[in-house]
């Protein structure tokens, strides 16, 4: 990094008539920047990319090549953590298209107090996660939570939303959805505003009933801020840890389990080197997921 | 986690300034304050308190901050990370056996082999806190538990049972309660731990059928899948879920509903360690008279049993800068005066004490009365397997769980935690792995 600083001071000196623009601070200007940036972040990851290929202890660490990735990859809970996550990402960031899109299109219409229902579906977004999670554990509990108890007057018998292994992921997802949800209808709301009143004008002129208005002009001229509700609400997907450590800790058993909190288990057993490994994994995971992602949108948003 | 940082770091600061104005401040009374790192169970924080209270006012010149730590994985994690950043408090209270080999003790604690109090600490004790080099670590911080099964007697009564001495005649006891309306076995999966207690309280059994199981399990020789009486504790667990035996909301049960519903009669059998006894004590004074406990029973009458567990400890951190001070305090708790006397004050007896001079109380609960008749039975006590052995694998709450609620099969889950514990023992750095 240092190395770089001074070799663009250097440059600014001889070339400052020429590439004014170029240099226009000095380059120890990014000193501070840079000395934070080195310590904080590049050290941690190059050291962690040493430590993932160890076996430590923190008191010492022994070195095992890539024996730590290979573990990581034989954990019998992986795949199905694997799996999981991408469930969790795919079903939540659908479902906060599908909603938010709705939502949106309600809080941009005419309707009495518009305003306050705009922050009402954005309150859950301000809450703590943990919050969040607490709440929603006591109100999911299989005999005494609210939920059940409601259905129980209408004599339905509800099912353990958390205990059920088949059924514990949905339930947090849906949680997080009620969280997230409100987010994805913000930023929709600003794409609907921003589609120019012209095109449904014209279409009120040929005659398209409410139904074609929104499936002909809302809905693909809105396309940009679907492009960002997905790529947010689905690198969100991808890491999230908070929400399903504070309702399930990954159970009944290893049902919600997700990359994630197989990684935090290891960390907790006091696998250091593991789960560094399994951060590493992570982090190319999701580096090569988003970025083709983001190259699609930033290409899109070129051609508009 | 971030305030626990923060008040640790005022914490230190003020021990620094304290020091500091105790260096200059020469001809003023010297006084050090010590900072213990406490468990936090609701009888642990009472005992600690207490203790305390004794030993600042047998030791006027020592002041005792007590930091109180967060329990179960998240203290493993504080701990190790205090201990290797050089940032542990003076005087720390850990867990025994396989834990403690895993904090590196040589290097991290202080050798307390010579101290004369350790005549009087128990050998039973003395060998979970043997660290590799043969040197002694720690003191007792409280007393021994029995793992087994805390029972309704009113139930038993009421249905004319007597205590099972065999599985079978466990499982008839359930069948019966059944049908008089209770549910037979409580399980609370809302806190993990709880399920693991088929498995580990079933570990006299194991070794009074394999009595080299820990040795071989510690050369990675005996495996949980291809040892039929290891193999049992999974079985056990997974029979009362297929009978249909356990409460409604097992699934999301904590420790506290478990005890509530055993205390009020909703259910009969507790598969737990004897501590809980003292919680019930605290929460319904009138309702522990009526909490029993027996072994978690095995396939011989003849071999009826039940498996003890050691009490955390207390270790001086290595590079504590009151050396004397923390002495002083591990000194007290090895006595009479500050490790027994304050459990029996706050009327919290779980089990008999592991210091030469301390006796039980006579009016002790019925539950801990009857752990009691097993310790002075002869041959009717083992340790568990995590004093024994240092290999315990971290998943397998999360796989008691599974078997415990019909995700698994015991066939299954013996061999995927026979997985787990490899990690733990090439982690340990154990040969045969």
């Amino acid at each position: 990094m240092s190395v770089t600083t001074a070799d663009s001071a250097g440059a600014l000196q001889t070339t400052v008539r020429k590439k004014p623009i170029q240099a226009r601070y000095p380059g120890w200007f990014i000193l501070p920047a840079a000395v934070i940036y080195s310590v904080l972040f590049l050290a941690p990851t190059v050291s962690s990319l040493y430590f993932s290929l160890t076996r430590w202890t923190l008191f010492d660490s022994v070195f095992i090549g890539f024996e730590n990735f290979a573990q990581f990859f034989r954990e019998p809970f992986l795949v199905q953590g694997l799996i999981n996550t991408v469930i969790y990402a795919v079903v939540t960031s659908g479902m906060k298209v599908v909603i938010g899109m709705a939502f949106a299109v309600l809080l941009t219409s005419n309707i009495v107090a518009r305003g306050y229902l705009r922050s009402v579906v954005f309150f859950p977004v301000l809450v703590s996660t943990v919050g969040v999670g607490i709440t929603f554990t006591v109100l999911m509990h299989p005999t005494q939570g609210m939920i059940n108890e409601t259905l129980a007057l209408f004599g339905i018998k509800g099912p353990g939303w958390l205990t059920n292994p088949s059924l514990a992921l949905y339930s947090v997802a849906l949680v997080d959805v009620w969280k997230g949800v409100g987010l994805a209808t913000v930023i929709y709301i600003a794409g609907l505003v921003a589609i120019p009143r012209d095109y449904y004008e014209a279409a009120r002129i040929d005659g398209a009933t409410p139904w074609q208005n929104f499936w002909y002009v809302t809905l693909p001229l809105s396309r940009p801020a679907t492009a960002t509700v997905i790529i947010l609400s689905f690198i969100g997907g991808l890491r999230t840890f908070d929400l399903i450590w504070a309702m399930t800790k990954g159970g009944p058993g290893f049902a919600s389990d997700t990359v994630a909190s197989v990684i935090y288990k290891q960390y907790q057993a006091g696998f250091y080197g593991l789960s560094t490994a399994g951060n590493v994994v992570l982090f190319v995971l999701i580096a090569v997921l988003v970025i083709p992602l983001t190259m699609i949108l930033n290409r899109r948003r070129g051609h508009e | 986690m971030t305030m626990t940082y923060t008040r640790k770091t005022i914490l230190g600061l003020t021990a620094g300034l304290m020091s500091m104005t105790g260096l200059t401040g020469i001809a003023l009374a010297q006084q050090t304050t010590l900072s213990l790192f406490s468990p936090n169970d609701q009888a642990a924080v009472a005992y600690t308190e207490a203790m305390i209270e004794a030993f600042e006012a047998a030791n006027p010149d020592i002041n005792v901050e007590i930091e109180v730590g967060p329990g179960g994985t998240e203290r493993d994690n504080m701990v190790k990370s205090r201990l290797a950043t050089g940032t542990m408090n003076d005087v720390f209270v850990y867990n025994a056996g396989s834990l403690f080999q895993a904090i590196n003790p040589v290097q991290t604690t202080v050798d307390l082999t010579n101290e004369p109090y350790m005549a009087d600490i128990l050998n039973s004790f003395k060998q979970t806190v043997t660290a590799n080099d043969g040197t002694l670590r720690g003191v007792p911080y409280g007393q021994a538990m029995g793992g087994g099964v805390l029972y309704n007697k009113k139930i038993y009564e009421e249905l004319g049972l007597s205590v099972p001495m065999t599985w079978d005649e466990f499982m008839a006891n359930s069948a019966k309660i059944q049908e008089a309306g209770y549910a037979p076995v409580i399980q609370t999966f809302g806190d993990t731990w709880t399920s693991q207690l088929f498995i580990l309280a079933d570990y006299f059994n194991v070794q009074a059928k394999n009595p080299q199981f820990a040795e071989m399990y510690t050369r990675g020789e005996a495996k949980y899948a291809n040892t039929p009486a290891a193999m049992a504790g999974f079985q056990k667990q997974a029979d009362v879920f297929n009978a249909g035996y356990l409460n409604e909301d097992f699934g999301a049960a904590t420790l506290n509903d478990g005890l509530r519903m055993l205390a009020d009669g909703e259910g009969a059998h507790y598969p737990m360690l004897t501590f809980a006894v003292g919680t019930i004590a605290q929460d319904y004074p009138e309702l522990v008279g009526d909490v029993g406990f027996f072994a978690l029973p095995g396939d011989d009458a003849s071999l009826n049993g039940t498996t003890v567990w050691m009490p955390t400890a207390l270790y001086i951190s290595a590079n504590t800068p009151n050396m004397e001070a923390a002495k002083k305090l591990v000194e007290f708790v090895a006595s009479k005066e500050g490790g027994c006397d304050p459990w029996v004050e706050i009327n919290a007896i779980t089990g008999p004490f592991l210091i030469q001079g301390c006796e039980l109380p006579a009016d002790v609960n019925p539950a801990v009365a009857d752990l009691q008749t097993y310790f002075t039975a002869n041959g009717r006590t083992a340790p568990a397997l995590e004093f024994l052995s240092p290999v315990k694998g971290p998943s397998l709450e999360n796989i008691t769980v599974e078997v415990g609620s019909g995700i698994r099969t015991p066939e299954d889950a013996a061999a995927l935690y026979d997985e787990d514990v490899k990690k733990q023992a090439q982690q340990l750095g154990l040969p045969g792995w």
